[in-house]
Parts: C-alpha cells; structure tokens; sequence
C-alpha cells in the first residue's frame, strides 16, 4: 500500500530507511518539515542545530566517524555552511553525508532566488534532484551509496513545489548499515600541506563521477518519435511532460556531473531540444560548453520566479492562458501578518511612533516592514540587523535600532553584537524572546530549553549572554506592556553606549499560549466611548459592529490585554469565568 | 459496460482540482482528504501545499490533481474541473483557472475583509458571485459556514463544500465515508460525516 506524503515527510523517511544515524539542520522553508519528521524515528538522532554551518560540521564529525548523515538547510542556509562545503569535499566522507538543499525560486518565504547547484559546482560535489515524492524518499539512499561509493559529500537538491507537495509513497524497512572504521588520519583531515596533495584528488574523483553519469540510472532517457527532445531536472521535468508531451526527453537525475556523451548523443537525435530547468542556464551552460548547438533554454523560459506548466505552454505558444479577473473589479490583496496577540505587534507600534530607523533580521517581524506598521527598514540575510545597525551609525545616522530574535540571535547575532561592543558602537538592540523560532512553525532553537523530541534542554539567559559580551544597559520588559516597551526603547536610543531591549513573551503559537485556558477579552457596551483607541493597536481580531463599537472575535482573542491597556474607561476586560461556563 | 470498466476509464481522466480561501479555514484539510479519497479510490495523486510565511493569515492556495498517471502537481489556468472556494474574494482570485464550460465554482457565501488593507471594507467585491457568473463561469454557491454553525462548529465549513464537491467528482460514497472515518479524529467524526451530507444534500 502506498502512502500519500509529504516530498519533504519522503525525504526523512529516506533516510531512516538508508540507515541514517545522525540528522542536523536549521529551520528554514521549504525544508523544515524533514527533521520535524524525521524525530519521530527513534533510530536515528535528530536534531536541530545553532545554525547550518554548525550542522554541517556535526555531520561532517558524524560522517567521518563512520555514521551515515543527513544535514538539511533551505538554499540561504547552505550560504552559511560553505565554508565547511567548500574543504570537506578534499578530505573525503567515511560514512554517507548527503546535505538536502531546498531552493526558492518565486521566493515564497525569502529574501532571495539563488540556484544552489553553482555552490556544489564550487565545492565539487556531485548534485541529485528528484522529480516526485517517491524519489524524494529513493534518493536520499541512492545519495548516500554514492557519497560513500566515491566518498564524497552529496548535495540532494529541492525545489519549493517538489519539496511541499505530497504524493503516492511505496515505504520500505529500515535498513541498519554498520558503523564504518575511523582511522584518525592528519594527511587526510588537517592543514593545508596535505590539502595540496588532496587537490588534484578533487578533480580525480570528478572525472570518476562523470564517466559514471553516462551509465547512471539516474539519468533516464524517454525516446520519442519527435522533431523536439528535452533535457531537465527536478520538478520541471514534470511540467515539460505535460507542455511538451510528444518530446523525447533526457532528465538528468544526477544533475552535476554531467554526461557529455550522452548530450552529446541525445541532442543530435533531435532538431531543437528544450533545456527545462528551473532556476540559472546550470545545465544549459555546460550543454552550450560541450559545443552543442541546437539549444533553446532561459531565452524562452526565463531564469525568474517558478516555472509551471502554463508557464511552459506560454511560453512555447502552446495556448493563450486565462489571467486573472482583475480588469474590472479589485481583487485586494491578503499579505500575510502578525498573528492575533503577536507580542511583535507592541514593538512595532512603538517603533513606528519613535520614528526611528530600524535595521531588521530574518522572522516574522519582517512582516515589521508592511503596513500598518511599515517600521522596519532593512532587511538582508540572517543576523544581519546588528551589522547594518552599526553601519548606519557609522555613516552618519542618528536613531537607529537593530531588531532581531532569539532564535536569530544564537543562529548569527551573537559576533556581531561582541563587534559592536568592541569597536565602540553606540548600537540599539531589540531582541525579540519568543522562545522559539516562529517563522518556520514555531521550532525550538538550541538555548531554548527545550529540543526538537519536546525534551527538556539547557535554557540559556539572553539577558545574562548579552551582560558577559559587555553590554552594560540591558532591560528585559514584557512585549505586551504597551508603556514599557517604548520606555525601554526611548533608554535605550538615550544611553551613550551600546544597550539591549529584550521583549519578552511567548509566541502564541506556542502551547504556553495556544493551549492555555484564560479567558478571551470583550467589549462593554455600556461603558464604550467608540473612542477607537483599540482600533489603532491594530488586532485582527477587533472588528466593528453595526452600532459601531468595537468587537472581539473570542475564539481568536488569545488575552494578550493590550487592547484592554489603551481602553481609557476600561470598557475591556475578560470575560467573567461564570459566564464563560454558562456559555 | 461494467461499473468496473466505467471506473477505469474515470481514473484515466486527469481531474484537476483547487482549493482556496483564508489562512485558518481549513483549506489544506480539504484538499488532503480529497486528495486521501483518490488514493484510496486507487488514482494517482498529487497535492501542493504552503508553508512558511505565505501562510499568515494570507491566502491560501492548494492544487489536487488526480488521474491514471499524474505528473505536474500543479493545475494549469484555464483546466480545473472545480475550484473549491471557502471565501468569495478568494473565489475571485482564483476563478481563472476553471474550465469555463467543463469546470464549476463551488464557493462558500461568506466575506472575510482583509483587516490589514487600508480601504479593504469599502473596495471588497460584494458582488463576486454575480461577477463571475456574468464572466461565463458555472457557479454554486453554498451558505457553508452557516451549514457548518447550525451542525455545531463554524470550521467544519470545509467539509460542507466537500460534500458539494463529492456530487461533481466520480469518486463512490462509500471512498469518501472511509475516508472521513480514517482522517478525522473519533472526537469530531460523527459532526464532520453530518457536515459532509449536507453539503452533499444541499
């Protein structure tokens, strides 16, 4: 019987099936949802690590020890752990290693597209992209066997639609592989002596890789009786076969390497052959480099944003597609916001009333930036805020905050903070400190104190860190606390040396919120001026009644009290417990 | 003809569904237990979801396809045979996929006004339904979160559509009862069958 999974859900099961002992990685859409699966397979240690340069290198350890190891990371992640990427390929894996790197294109959830496949082409490792959930789980095996067949890591590449889209699985048993010898080996492992000798090794290995690509199964030719051939990988393989169902097609499960030959081969059976991929011309370069001509590729198709198969069709001139109704009626937008009770929602009210400039990270105070807030001026990449912060500052700009949070802060906050102490930055710090990081679906973050399982873990101080870096002003408020939050902002802009806010309060997705039993919030009409002061705190779940009084979604309210806080005749309070029973 | 061969020449069809609506109504429940029926039915399945920030209180967007032999999860503009539609702005959004002579809009009447778009009140199209009947689509509305209120619980909204649905799809009855019965939890099973036939009764 097969199941119908989640690619992302296939991938973790992969790998517990391929024997995986050791699994790390940061959370980051599309790939979060792996080690959220993955941990409920007792066999194997899951976990999630300080950021993916950490994990990296846990299961570079793992892997050398002799386990078989899968690390996982969104496309930016793996930015953050090239600098392992780039050295471990000259030492050679032990055991497997096989890193999932899930791109973006058509940035659903970030700051950038960037096709990974130029950073394994950089490292010198060999690159697999599956074409359906069933591969997803097949894959991460096959990747494993060749990472240890030519000892070498594996980038198992994904793609936002292959990643989160569920089909029909065919599940197998585990399958235990023995722990491998470890030789602790200097010439192997350390200093750039021996790394010299290891490098022409890199470019021996490759040529091993390519000359297996030209009989790999994973590279699947599909003849047809066709003027038009195809060459593809990942997911737009399954759009080229809906737009071009009578091509023969190449798809290239092992995208990196290539195999000359059969290009070669395949293309001259063809008048015109498509190259289908999503992302940069990385296929279609090299194909153009083998001195293949009869090419059509980015020209047509494009290098932005997600392909489709409508977007092939249009493309092709296959049929003209109906667009959206948006002629003569408006179809307003729904950009995503801050959850009813958010506690982010205080900082941003009092960041956009200070009028100051705010240097923001990655999470989902993003959403900082957008109306009704529009408080949040910058953001880059992880951990960015306390840099560009200080940057501003050099360059002359006064009232400037960086904000960033918890989880943030431990994945790269943490150098840059100690950089602007030491080189004497009058920096101004907000630390959000929901316990968790939220963005991703509320994953717990090393020094949250709790681990991926649900076990208890060390708690770290954040307050306590940030003191020993040798921040001297340090106030921990409530978020929800309408007054003290922009009071301990203004301090903090005021003091001559760096300061830090730390906002503290549970995400609401969290259970400490979700499933705590208080009472929701409601308006008194008897005692309502329609004064319209909890309007401007901007909850969702504050609508207006026909008589034009405020009105409180109760099932929404999460008794966050900031409402009730701006209420001049205290027209809001919660629901009395006896009437909630009643009800 | 058999009901056997009648069954097979149905799964070689590709039915090409979507599932839209608000963050928070269940739309990705829907789209899963349709997806759960085919598979049982014995179709080839494929499901798209969102994750991540596009799913804050945003729009919500999920493609089922299922047939013979599926290869794109995504459907093309233009080729949905239904759009399961939980809101009616929403419904707006995304009515360009739909077969205009093939396909139906299947859509709950009911309005959330983007809280966070200033002016979001006054430029709402009211008249969604009436606008996309007149642009030549096949349309039915639903009172569904009403449906779902009377029987107990505003979010089974979901499942009413689905039982509006079931009547356009060739899936049997007794695939889509299995299917509730494995998917819902014990707890709220007996309310979400109730919601199922109305929406089927309707």
């Amino acid at each position: 019987m097969k199941e119908l999974l989640l690619s992302n859900k296939a991938i973790a099961r992969g790998a517990w099936e391929a024997g995986v002992k050791f699994a790390a990685g940061y959370p980051g859409t599309p790939s979060t949802e792996i080690l959220e699966s993955l941990v409920h397979y007792p066999e194997v240690h899951t976990q999630w690590s300080a950021n993916e340069k950490v994990a990296f290198e846990e299961g570079m350890g793992a892997a050398i020890g002799g386990l078989r190891v899968l690390v996982t990371m969104k496309h930016v992640g793996v930015n953050v752990a090239a600098d392992a990427l780039m050295v471990f390929p000259y030492a050679g894996t032990n055991g497997g290693f096989v890193f999932i790197s899930a791109d973006d294109p058509g940035m659903h959830s970030s700051q950038n597209e960037q096709d990974n496949r130029y950073l394994a082409l950089m490292a010198k490792v060999p690159i697999i992209e599956p074409v359906t959930a069933q591969e997803c789980k097949d894959f991460v095996g096959i990747g494993l066997d060749l990472s240890e067949e030519f000892d070498t890591p594996v980038m198992l590449r994904t793609t936002t639609r292959l990643a989160h889209h569920k089909g029909l699985v065919e599940l197998g048993k585990r399958g235990e592989v023995p722990l491998r010898e470890f030789t602790p080996d200097p010439k192997r492992f350390s200093v750039p002596i021996y790394r010299k000798q290891l490098r022409p090794q890199l470019e021996a290995r490759l040529q091993r890789l390519t000359d297996y690509a030209e009989s790999s199964p994973l590279n699947r030719i599909e003849c047809a009786e066709s003027s038009i051939g195809v060459v593809t990988a990942g997911i737009a393989y399954q759009y080229a076969r809906e737009a071009l169902p009578e091509a023969g097609m190449l798809r290239l499960g092992l995208s990196y390497p290539l195999p000359p030959q059969m290009l070669r081969d395949f293309c001259a059976r063809y008048e015109t052959v498509y190259v289908i991929e999503e992302g940069e011309a990385f296929i279609e370069d090299r194909m153009r480099a083998l001195g293949i001509t009869n090419l059509v590729g980015k020209e047509l198709f494009g290098n932005i944003g997600e392909y489709s198969p409508g977007r092939l069709l249009a493309a092709l001139g296959r049929g003209e597609l109906p667009q959206p109704l948006d002629a003569d009626i408006t179809l307003i937008p729904r950009p995503p916001m801050f959850c009813v009770g958010c506690g982010h929602r205080t900082v941003f009210s009092a960041l956009r009333q200070l009028k100051v400039t705010v240097a923001g990270d990655i999470g989902c105070y993003t959403m900082g930036a957008l109306p009704p807030y529009e408080a949040e001026h910058s953001t880059f990449c992880m951990g960015a805020s306390i840099g560009t912060a200080f940057g501003l500052q050099q360059a002359g700009h006064k009232r400037v905050v960086a904000i960033i949070g918890d989880s943030t802060f431990i994945h790269s906050g943490i150098p840059p903070l100690i950089d602007a102490v030491a080189n004497g930055g009058k920096l101004t710090l907000i630390i959000l400190d929901n316990s968790t990081t939220g963005m991703t679906g509320a994953q717990p973050y090393v020094g949250s104190g709790q681990t991926i399982g649900g076990q208890a873990a060390p708690k770290l101080n954040i307050a306590e860190m940030v003191k020993a870096i040798g921040v001297e002003k340090v106030d921990v408020v409530d978020t929800w606390d309408r007054k003290a939050v922009p009071r301990a902002i203004r301090a903090a802009l005021a003091h001559d040396a760096p300061a830090v806010v730390v906002a503290q309060g549970p995400c609401v997705m969290l259970p400490e919120i979700k499933g705590r039993d208080a009472p929701p919030y409601y308006v008194d009409e008897s005692l309502c001026t329609q004064c319209d002061a909890c309007f401007k705190v901007w909850c969702p779940a504050i609508t207006r009644t026909d008589e034009n009084f405020p009105l409180i979604n109760s099932t929404e309210c999460t008794s966050c009290t900031v409402c009730a806080q701006v209420c001049a005749p205290d027209a809001i309070y919660p629901w009395p417990q006896e009437e909630v029973l009643a009800v | 003809m058999t009901e056997e061969i009648r069954q097979n020449e149905m799964k070689a069809e590709t039915f090409n569904l979507l599932f839209v609506g608000v963050g928070g109504q269940g739309v990705l429940l829907a789209a899963e237990l349709t997806a759960l029926a085919a598979a049982r039915w014995g179709a080839d399945v494929k499901q798209t979801e969102v994750h991540g920030v596009s799913q804050r209180g945003g729009t919500v967007e999920t493609h089922v396809r299922f047939g013979a032999a599926v290869h794109s999860p995504i459907v093309t503009p233009g080729q949905a045979h239904a759009l399961i539609a939980l809101e009616k702005l929403e419904a707006l959004r995304f009515a360009h996929f739909v077969h205009k002579k093939d396909g139906i809009v299947l859509v709950n009447d009911y309005e959330v006004v983007p809280g966070s778009v200033a002016g979001a009140a006054e430029h709402y199209p009211y008249n969604a339904l009436d606008y996309a009947r007149q642009k030549g689509f096949q349309l039915r509305a639903l009172s569904a979160t009403e449906i779902a209120a009377d029987l107990g619980n505003v979010r089974m909204a979901n499942v009413v559509l689905l039982g509006a649905l079931s009547k356009v799809l060739p899936l049997p009855d007794d695939i889509w009862r299995q299917t509730l019965e494995t998917r819902i939890p014990e707890k709220f099973r007996e309310a979400n069958l109730k919601a199922f036939a109305a929406g089927r009764d309707h």
